[in-house]
């Protein structure tokens, strides 16, 4: 069978993932877009560095199949339904036997004179966004049209950008659609106190020249009430209509205000044409949302599949709209009927001024069942209120326990267990109770696991933190409670082992042991407690109580090879090294016979030390001013920098300069595991810092934090912490980013899981840090200074401890070495004899 | 064989830091020492919680054993003292030289004795 799509955008391309692998089943793919289907619903994060790639929805190697046909740049423009051809812009046809519209829909721009003038713009596709960037790199005023759930997001990428931003709304509140009055009062204050200007109740008549022509007021924007607004550019987010031309031509039934008609199984008036996604009407409704669109999608793939006979196909029944709001700053969720336009209904108010919360449940005339909710400032119960509505579980005793402010601890609502295994949990992936249920039994025990399995929570991620509740519960219920224990050894996480030992006052493994586990501990959880040790009391590694619990490479204070080797790495900061240094470095790698090679942190590691010989080799680059470069530590690992403004044209901060500031004040520092950073001297990025644990990128007004990025096995871009800090707050955020995560990260977990699985993610860590929501920034910043004061170097201490000084041979009776380390010479360097060379040289 | 002269002092106990290895030249092989101490300070076990194998990791093809983590591990036959490979983390019992991961890498334990003297001699073979 011939299958024809028109349009790849989001739900387009969600049909072609569940029929790809249909036997007897080719597939051409229209796309108008010169690219194929990208994630709309993340647009945003282009903003804060995702490239078009990121974005992309295609798996590697999707298109390669032979039986699917992608044609990019390709418009369809006419449909000839009696000889079944689609015609595209070219004059190109395609035959079909079944066609699918998946057109979507464009972004509404109201009839304003000089809404077509430059730099008036909007917002829908990749194509929308560089052309923001490009006008937002020119202007130094923004407006939205639009106060609406996307124009929202719209005015914080403005703001994002350093502008001016203003949001220009026609009716008298924001998000009409979704909140209620006093809410939106509440959401207009927090997103004013975000620095940007709400104007509601605005009819905008006409866009002419502004007075200040140029930077700061191209355009002057025009209102009914007489105003005006000076601006640079100007974004329409006033809503979307759907893309029903196709339909039109080729006379398909529309309905009244646009949208193309269909019924239950999304077949359109002629039933060989289906249409999903945004371009479709069903009794009446267009649905705004991705959920309802890949419901859609589903319901025609399985039509398809099932070929006639699909009588018993599965029909859509409309879809839920609820949502949250993903800005950055502002919690925003809205629950079913939130206006309470139910006749009958009944609501339940908490208001708090103060904290700035307000929460509403409407709830059915017998006060039994929640059929709507509002939440504004604070949403964490947004995924219990959904899960109550969509599920109709009964209501508590005290309804109004649900929105009051809960007292220390107590956690309320309702337990995910009184979920039936049919609660949809991931309403854009149909991810139900049940199937994760199935998952984790089927050995998906770890969030990650089960999100790559079931697909839930990858979309806009609003019901990760239930996923993981399920997961917990689940974990708990089957007796898997070793998850987050170091080991048989200790029943702890290492967050809580940490918080033990800070209170237990503990200063060695043996009490710790005594204290907080059982038995006599092994190679995981030694490690983790000498970690814990260090950075609770910041006690020198080499001190003779902490020795058996380190790892090899922290007792010999270097990396150990695969031959038993180690190599030797000495702290370059910042990458900034004098000449002199250098021939430091090479006259000891020459006298040692060392293999020296640049590393991927911008310093020189010099491999092939025997054990005995790291005393001499430590002594010589201590005594020429070297340290310890804690390559073998977890622990501050380099500090790249680029050259930055001193030299480089482009450069706006000095960033040599910050980034050695920053590695000699968090060299030695103890942690989960190792940490890197970065400093660039400007958004170009040369020294790649968004892909640090820690990354700083200079800015005009100051720096940008980047935090938790990691390149490795899974790389992730680091998310923008704070922005234009000044070079003092800069470092006060980092002290006590890294002291959050030193606390709380648990064994081995780099800042980017253990921001991923933070629940809450950047947003609780803003909270911290930032605004110090748990009163405890304080400490975290004398924890580091503490840190910072009795920073010693290991090398230096150690070469001057003969009690450390003994363990560096290879014999306990003997000064011999080690006859099995053997070197041949490569490209003038040594390099290990392998196995078999050393077979080869014995058996002649 | 209980022949007197076929066992060699290596070190006294007080030499090893407890719950650490060293590595001792035994004639022409390399034999790593372990000294074992419970973390409420009582060195158990026969001869003082001192035990032997080869230095040798099979698995990584390097003297290194000896500068192994010390651990207790849960196994079919109940609690093993452990030393863990510093290069691929392989397992070897302290007592037997069986590796708990695949019998392949398992090493030969060496006799070991140590007196209340702390003299620690292991048997050449
Ligand atoms: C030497 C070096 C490679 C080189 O020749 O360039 C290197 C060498 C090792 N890396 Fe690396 N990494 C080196 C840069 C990197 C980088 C690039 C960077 O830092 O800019 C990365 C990716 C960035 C990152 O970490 O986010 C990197 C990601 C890893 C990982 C994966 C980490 C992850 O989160 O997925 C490991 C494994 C681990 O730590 O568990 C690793 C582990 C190792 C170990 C320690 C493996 C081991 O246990 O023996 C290697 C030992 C080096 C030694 O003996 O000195 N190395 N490694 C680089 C030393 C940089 C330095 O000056 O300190
Ligand atoms: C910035 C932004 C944020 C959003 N955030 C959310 C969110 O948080 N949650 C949520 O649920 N939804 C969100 N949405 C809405 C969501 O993106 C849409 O619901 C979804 O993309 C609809 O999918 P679709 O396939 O119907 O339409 P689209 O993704 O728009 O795809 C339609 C495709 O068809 C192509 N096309 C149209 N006509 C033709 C033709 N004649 N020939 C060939 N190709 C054609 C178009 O070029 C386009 O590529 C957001 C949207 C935007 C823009
Ligand atoms: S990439 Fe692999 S092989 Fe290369 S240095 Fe890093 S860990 Fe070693
Ligand atoms: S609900 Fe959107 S990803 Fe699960």
């Amino acid at each position: 069978m011939k299958l024809v799509v028109i349009g790849n955008g989001m739900v387009g391309h969600k049909l072609l993932e569940e029929l790809a692998d249909v036997p007897h089943l080719s597939i051409t793919v229209l796309c108008e877009e010169p690219r194929p289907a990208y994630d709309r619903v993340h647009l945003s994060e282009f903003f804060s560095g995702k490239t078009a790639d990121d974005l992309s929805l295609v798996t590697p190697g999707f298109f390669d199949r032979p039986n699917i046909t992608l044609k990019l740049n390709a418009k369809a423009v006419d449909i000839d339904r009696a000889a079944k051809l689609v015609q595209l812009e070219d004059g190109e046809t395609v035959p079909y036997d079944r066609l699918v519209l998946a057109t979507g829909s464009y972004p509404f721009v109201p009839p304003v004179t000089g809404r077509d003038r430059n730099g008036c713009l909007v917002y829908r596709t990749i194509e929308d966004l560089e052309a923001m960037t490009e006008w937002g790199k020119k202007s130094k005023v923004g407006v939205v049209v639009g106060g609406g759930l996307l124009g929202l997001e719209c005015a914080k990428a403005l703001k994002d950008m350093g502008l001016q931003t203003h949001v220009v709304e026609f009716a008298p509140r924001l998000m009409t659609v979704q909140v209620d009055d006093m809410g939106g009062r509440l959401l207009r204050r927090k997103i004013e106190a975000m620095g940007v200007q709400v104007h509601t109740g605005k009819n905008t008549l006409e866009i002419t020249d502004g007075a200040g022509l140029g930077v700061g007021g191209r355009h002057a924007m025009k209102f009914a009430d007489g105003s005006q607004l000076q601006t640079d550019m100007i974004v329409f987010s006033a809503g979307i209509r759907p893309r029903d031309e196709l339909a039109r031509v080729a006379g398909l039934i529309r309905g009244e205000r646009g949208g193309i008609l269909i019924d239950n199984q999304c077949k359109t008036s002629d039933p060989a044409i289906y249409a999903i996604g945004e371009c479709a009407l069903w009794q009446g409704k267009i649905f705004g949302l991705v959920a309802p669109g890949y419901d859609m999608a589903r319901i025609v793939a399985r039509q398809i599949v099932a070929g006639d006979d699909a009588a018993s196909a599965p029909q859509f029944n409309g879809a839920d709209m609820s949502t949250k709001l993903k800005l950055l700053g502002v919690d925003v969720a809205s629950i079913g009927d939130a206006q309470g336009s139910t006749p009958g209904s009944l609501t339940y108010l908490f208001n708090d001024d103060v904290a700035g919360h307000y929460k509403k449940l409407v709830v059915t005339a017998d006060g039994k069942l929640l059929i709507g909710a509002v939440l504004v400032g604070e949403a964490n119960d947004y995924g219990t209120l959904l899960q109550m509505a969509l599920n109709g579980i009964p209501l508590p005793a005290q309804p109004e326990s649900l929105i009051l402010p809960s007292v220390e601890g107590g956690s309320k609502g309702i337990g995910i267990d009184m979920l039936p295994a049919s609660a949809s949990i991931c309403s854009c992936n149909n991810v139900s109770k049940g199937d994760l249920c199935t998952a984790i039994e089927n050995g998906s025990t770890s969030l990650g696991a089960l999100k790559k399995c079931t697909k839930a929570a990858t979309s806009c991620g609003g019901c990760l933190p239930l996923v993981k509740q399920v997961l917990d519960a689940e974990l708990k219920k089957s007796g898997v409670l070793v998850l987050n224990h170091i080991c048989e050894h200790y029943a702890h996480s290492r967050q809580e082992l940490f918080h033990l030992v800070k209170v237990g006052g503990q200063k060695t493994f043996d009490d710790t042991i005594l204290a907080h586990g059982k038995g006599r501990g092994c190679d995981i959880c030694k490690p983790a407690v000498a970690s814990i040790l260090a950075s609770c009391w910041n006690e020198h590694v080499l001190k003779p109580k902490h020795a058996s619990v380190q790892d090899t490479n922290d007792y010999y204070l270097a990396n150990i090879q695969k031959d038993g080797t180690y190599s030797v790495v000495p702290r370059i900061p910042g990458g900034e090294i004098t000449p002199d240094k250098l021939i430091v470095i090479g006259q000891v790698a020459k006298d040692y016979g060392l293999y020296t090679k640049i590393t991927g942190g911008q310093r020189i590691d010099l491999f092939g030390a025997r054990v005995e010989q790291l005393p001499e080799i430590w002594g010589l680059l201590v005594a020429a001013g070297f340290e310890s470069g804690h390559a073998y530590g977890k622990s501050l690992r380099t500090v790249k920098s680029c050259v930055g403004s001193t030299w480089c044209r482009y450069g706006v901060q000095d960033s040599v300069t910050m980034a050695i500031r920053i590695e000699e004040r968090y060299r030695g520092l103890r942690s989960p595991h190792k940490i890197k950073m970065a400093v660039s001297g400007c958004t170009r990025e040369c020294a790649e810092a968004q892909s640090k644990d820690v990354g700083v990128i200079a800015t005009e007004k100051g720096w940008n934090l980047y935090v938790a990025g990691n390149g490795g096995m899974k790389p992730r871009h680091a998310e923008l912490l704070a922005g234009d800090v000044d070079d003092e707050t800069l470092i006060k955020l980092i002290d006590r980013f890294l002291m959050l995560y030193i606390r709380t990260g648990d064994r081995l977990q780099r800042t980017a899981t253990w921001i991923e699985n933070l629940e809450g993610g950047l947003s609780y860590v803003k909270k911290v840090v930032i605004d110090d929501a748990l009163g405890i920034c304080a400490e975290l910043e004398a924890d580091m200074a503490r840190q910072v004061e009795t920073y010693e170097c290991e090398w230096k201490k150690a070469i001057t401890t003969p009690e450390t000084l003994k363990r560096f041979s290879h014999f306990v009776n003997s000064k011999d070495a080690d006859s099995n380390i053997q070197f041949v010479d490569e490209r003038g360097q040594i390099r290990p004899k392998s196995a078999l060379e050393k077979k080869l040289e014995v058996a002649p | 064989m209980t022949d007197a002269a076929s066992w060699t002092f290596v070190c006294h106990r007080d030499d090893i830091v407890p719950n650490t290895g060293v590595c001792a030249k035994v004639g022409e092989a390399q034999v790593a020492v372990f000294r074992v101490v419970a973390p409420n300070g009582t060195e158990d076990g026969p001869d003082n919680g001192i035990f032997a194998l080869d230095n040798f990791d099979i698995r990584s093809q390097a003297n290194v054993l000896s500068r192994g983590l010390i651990g207790e591990l849960s196994t079919e036959t109940g609690p093993a003292l452990v030393v863990a490979s510093p290069v691929y983390k392989n397992h070897l019992c302290l007592k037997t030289g069986r590796c708990l991961e695949d019998e392949a890498w398992s090493v030969k334990a060496w006799a070991v004795s140590c007196g209340d003297d702390g003299a620690i001699m292991v048997r050449a073979s």
